[in-house]
């Protein structure tokens, strides 16, 4: 499983951090930073991949971001790539070429869309169309001033 | 109360900021007024409020304030507030909260709510973070929503089933009925979540891994699958680079492989698959490769047919040469799992594994110095040796360390020759010395040992070395080991290498002041072994550290002047033995050295003022008699004295003898005590006493006032050089000269020593004497002159003369 990502600019300003184990605040932190120090040290056409602890840590930049996750020694790191490649389109998709702006100004959307492709530190959904479909129908959910209990919106709303 | 600002405008405003403390100023105004905007339990504005709270909590501010503003949000009806409130829940909250906990009932409202989309909330959250006790208490709406036929809602909850089992494993069989339909749905999303489900199922249970095995008979139901992803049509939704849903045929293949482990069966109903996944994937992307390395994985890992083996591991030396470093990296890990279990078909990629000893990359670096490690054996260690010896040069320092280690293990595996086996040893203490690990050395040491017909060959190697190069500890502490041990091999056919040896011992003393040194004494102490001649220097340099700031060097150099002086029947014994390497700190010779006078014995019965503040048991400074300097009082055991003013140097090359001797009042006998041996009688126990003392006359120093002081000279070592001078002094009065001191000056190019006296009292009317020595060192071979200044007591007065001593016969200094 994936234990955390992190996105973070080339000045290492975190830009989203997803934790899927339990860890108290300051190991956050800590974690934050080596893997800030660790990644913005590595040279240009290094290989994405690095070993910290008992964890594979995958990381790919991205304009001016770097996307950076810890995974479990058993992982497959190359897989790892394209799922961040993925989540890169998924967000592309959503903002229309993104950049790190829109993440900076739309944060919480970027953990809704990231909330849409992965849970508990897996794939929940390998159809970008799915992931897809299914933010925009919670957009337009949030639209709805009230939802009383009891209203069935897979009526108006159907589910994908 | 205004508007709280929305989040953008904040964003917006924090952005501009342009110092850390501006930011801070920002943050914390406004953290003040969404405090009091909670207090005042505003509902609308609270969601925009959480969401601010979450943006400065990304910047590192803290947050906590807002954790039950969360769980108010979640309670609420409306989707924008569950939406943030459920996002606050998973930043701000752990289980560590008790806060945590509150949300439960919350959930599990949620996952019951009509709108899917708010059940996913619930399923997220409860899937990313639930603790326990909440999986506990919901366990039973997540198998419920397990069985739901919304593939939306099945895929969430089948994931929050992992998380479920992974928090409380006994939980697990309460999904079991459910899991079992799960694979024959058409969606990818469920699909894939289903096979993580079972792995995590069959990764913690072994029961569940053999009924699924042989009653559930996933086996062919996960070939199937794979089969039509592979071979049915493009599908847009789920194609990458034209390879239909990657994500799903790697979680298979994992699958698979857990199946298929030590299971001749499963492995024999997969093999197929498998032959066909790694030959038709394609492999022009990094997505195609993914597969074929999981492919690859599984293959190594059950019980494969030899064939497919090969087959993967020649895959991985295809990755080898790839130009892709990801691809090369996770080709050198592969190969490093299976170089045990696959050592012969490993073997044969070995040239390309060297190569990536080159590679630019440092982790490439890395598993490639690992892999050749692992391929090292008899048969090639040699050409592997060289190669990576080569890249011990080449390599960034973080590598050397581990490198040397690996080499000096390979090379004592498989050396085929002691030689061989040295000069490797050689050759990574002249490269990468410094960063041999410090255990290395006295393992080296055991090596050398051993070989005994090597000793010769080895110390002079290593003496080459250090001429050349005495900034690589290791190197100078095996060497100087060494030297010590076996230097009679290295100076047996070399005579002029009496000198050098000197200049190298006296080097590594300079230069290795101020670093950390070990085995500073164990060169001295072998290398006395050595040669007489040099036996004087070596009693020099040893008597510094007698004075050294590290204790442990001022140990031994006070037990190897007494070994000198008094123990010489000793020393061949003591030679036998070989002293354990430790680091030390050294001090230079022109380091300022603490008082050692302290430790001298007592000043006995006499007045004489101690003079003990400075440097005691430095002996003199060279003096300058002709610059009419006073005469520095030689150092005298009991008596120690400042030195000279005048320069105020502090190498003391004299040392000081005497710092071993016993208390002074013990009587000294007038042979001198210890003699230093010919070359060769190191050995002898004897001290030797040559008839060349015959031949120097005697002299008559002083004599007035009744006292008369007579030298009487002795050449009895190999040493031209060094006069050994014993003088008697006489009293022909009828009163004892009591609290008599005897001290001695001479010219620069002189060196002075100065023994302990055999007493103080020079008794009346010639019924004894005092005797003391004193050794002259004279390499410029100068007519010798000295100064004395004699103070004593008589009759109740004190007396103090000053006279100087010319007459000293040729033979005494040519």
């Amino acid at each position: 499983m994936m234990r955390f990502l992190l996105l973070f600019s080339r000045q290492g300003k975190l830009r989203l951090q997803k934790w899927f184990t339990p860890i108290p605040e300051r190991e956050k932190k800590k974690i934050v930073r080596d893997m800030t120090t660790m990644v913005l040290a590595r040279k240009p056409r290094s290989c994405n991949f690095l070993h910290w602890k008992d964890l594979k840590i995958v990381y790919k930049r991205y304009a001016s971001l770097y996307f950076c996750c810890g995974l479990d020694a058993e992982e497959n790191e190359l897989i790892a790539l394209e799922m961040l490649h993925r989540y890169v389109e998924l967000l592309d998709k959503y903002f229309g070429n993104v950049c790190e702006l829109d993440i900076i100004f739309n944060f919480e959307k970027a953990y809704f869309i990231l909330d849409e492709f992965l849970l508990g530190g897996e794939i929940q959904e390998t159809s970008k169309q799915v992931v897809s479909r299914a933010i925009e129908a919670s957009d337009m959910l949030q639209e709805v001033r009230c939802c009383p209990v009891g209203t069935d919106l897979r009526s108006v709303f159907p589910s994908s | 109360m205004p508007a709280p600002i929305r989040l953008r405008e904040l964003i917006r405003t924090i952005r501009t900021a342009r110092t850390q403390a501006e930011e801070r100023e920002m943050i914390q105004k406004e953290c003040a007024a969404i405090r009091s905007s909670f207090r005042e339990e505003d509902n609308t504005y609270r969601c925009r409020n959480v969401a601010k709270l979450l943006y400065m909590h990304m910047l590192g501010y803290p947050a906590h304030f807002g954790q039950l503003e969360c769980l108010k949000l979640i309670a609420s009806q409306k989707f924008t507030d569950k939406r943030i409130g459920y996002l606050g829940a998973m930043l701000l909250l752990d289980e560590r909260q008790d806060v945590h906990l509150l949300m439960t009932n919350c959930i599990k409202n949620d996952l019951n709510h009509s709108t899917q989309y708010v059940q996913g909330l619930a399923l997220c959250t409860l899937g990313c973070m639930g603790s326990s006790e909440m999986c506990r208490d919901l366990a039973g709406e997540v198998e419920k929503l397990l069985k739901t036929s919304n593939s939306y809602l099945r895929k969430k909850a089948a994931l929050c089933a992992v998380h479920v089992i992974r928090k409380v494993p006994e939980l697990m069989e309460m999904f079991l009925p459910a899991t079992k339909n799960l694979l024959s749905e058409k969606n990818h999303g469920v699909l894939h979540t289903s096979v993580v489900l079972l792995t995590e199922m069959c990764e913690r249970s072994p029961d569940m891994l053999s009924h699924f095995r042989k009653v559930w008979l996933l086996v062919p139901q996960l070939v199937r699958i794979l089969k039509n992803l592979i071979m049915s049509g493009y599908s847009p939704e789920h194609d990458v680079s034209g390879i239909s849903d990657p994500f799903l045929q790697v979680r298979i293949l994992r699958l698979l492989r857990i199946l298929g482990r030590s299971d001749d069966d499963s492995s024999e109903a997969m093999n197929d698959i498998l032959a066909q996944v790694a030959t038709n994937t394609e492999t022009s992307k990094n997505v195609g490769n993914a597969i074929l390395y999981e492919t690859v994985l599984t293959i190594m890992d059950i019980k494969s047919e030899s064939g497919l083996r090969v087959l993967a591991i020649n895959i991985l030396g295809r990755f080898l040469l790839n130009n892709d470093k990801n691809i090369r990296y996770v080709a050198l890990t592969s190969l490093l799992k299976t170089v045990q279990t696959d050592h012969n078909a490993v073997q044969r990629h070995r040239s390309t594994i060297v190569d990536c000893l080159k590679d630019l990359d440092v982790s490439i670096k890395r598993r490639a110095m690992e892999l050749s490690f692992a391929l090292v054996n008899g048969n090639n260690i040699r050409g592997m040796m060289k190669e990576l010896l080569y890249f011990l040069d080449s390599c960034d320092p973080e590598f050397k360390a581990d490198c040397a280690s690996g080499v000096f293990l390979a090379a004592e595996k498989y050396a085929p020759s002691k030689r061989w086996h040295i000069d490797t040893i050689m050759r990574v203490l002249t490269t990468a010395g410094s960063y041999v690990r410090d255990d290395s050395v006295p393992n080296l040491i055991q090596l050398i040992t051993n070989s005994v017909e090597m000793h010769a060959y080895t110390v002079q190697r290593l003496y080459k070395a250090l001429l050349d190069d005495i900034s690589q500890q290791p190197l100078v502490q095996v060497s100087s080991w060494c030297i010590g041990e076996y230097g009679d091999l290295l100076v047996s056919g070399q005579c002029e290498e009496e000198e050098p040896i000197q200049v190298t011992e006296d080097e590594v003393l300079d230069v290795l002041e101020g670093l950390l040194l070990s085995n500073l004494s164990t060169p001295v102490t072998r290398g006395y072994s050595l040669l007489g001649e040099i036996l004087n220097r070596i009693k020099k340099v040893v008597s510094v550290y007698g004075s050294s700031i590290d204790v442990e060097l001022q140990q031994r150099a006070v037990e190897y002047n007494a070994l000198f002086k008094k123990y010489d029947h000793m020393r061949p014994a003591l030679l036998e033995r070989m002293p354990i390497m430790e680091k030390t700190a050294s001090n230079g010779p022109t380091e300022i050295v603490q008082t050692n006078g302290e430790t001298e014995p007592s000043v006995p019965d006499t007045k004489h003022p101690p003079l003990v503040t400075q440097p005691a048991n430095q002996a003199n400074d060279l003096l300058d008699l002709l610059g009419g300097n006073d005469v520095v009082p030689v150092i005298q055991t009991t008596l120690p004295t400042k030195p000279a003013s005048a320069g105020g140097e502090l190498l003391d090359l004299l040392g000081d003898l005497s710092l071993s001797g016993g208390p002074a009042p013990a009587p000294v006998p007038s042979v001198p005590v210890s003699q230093p041996p010919f070359l060769l009688d190191g050995l002898s126990s004897q001290p030797l006493f040559t008839d060349i003392a015959a031949v120097i006359p005697p002299m008559t120093a002083y004599n007035k006032n009744g006292l008369k002081i007579e030298f009487t000279f002795e050449r009895a070592n190999p040493n031209p050089n060094i006069a050994v001078i014993t003088i008697h002094a006489t009293n022909t009065t009828e009163a004892d000269m009591t609290e008599f001191v005897f001290q001695a000056a001479v010219p620069k190019t002189f060196q002075l020593q100065l023994l302990s006296p055999s007493s103080n009292i020079v008794p009346a009317l010639n019924q004894g004497s005092i005797t003391q020595i004193i050794r002259v060192l004279n390499p410029q071979k100068q007519q010798l002159r000295m100064r004395v200044k004699l103070t004593y007591t008589h009759k109740g007065l004190p007396v103090q003369d000053l006279a100087e001593v010319n007459n000293f016969p040729p033979q005494s200094w040519q």
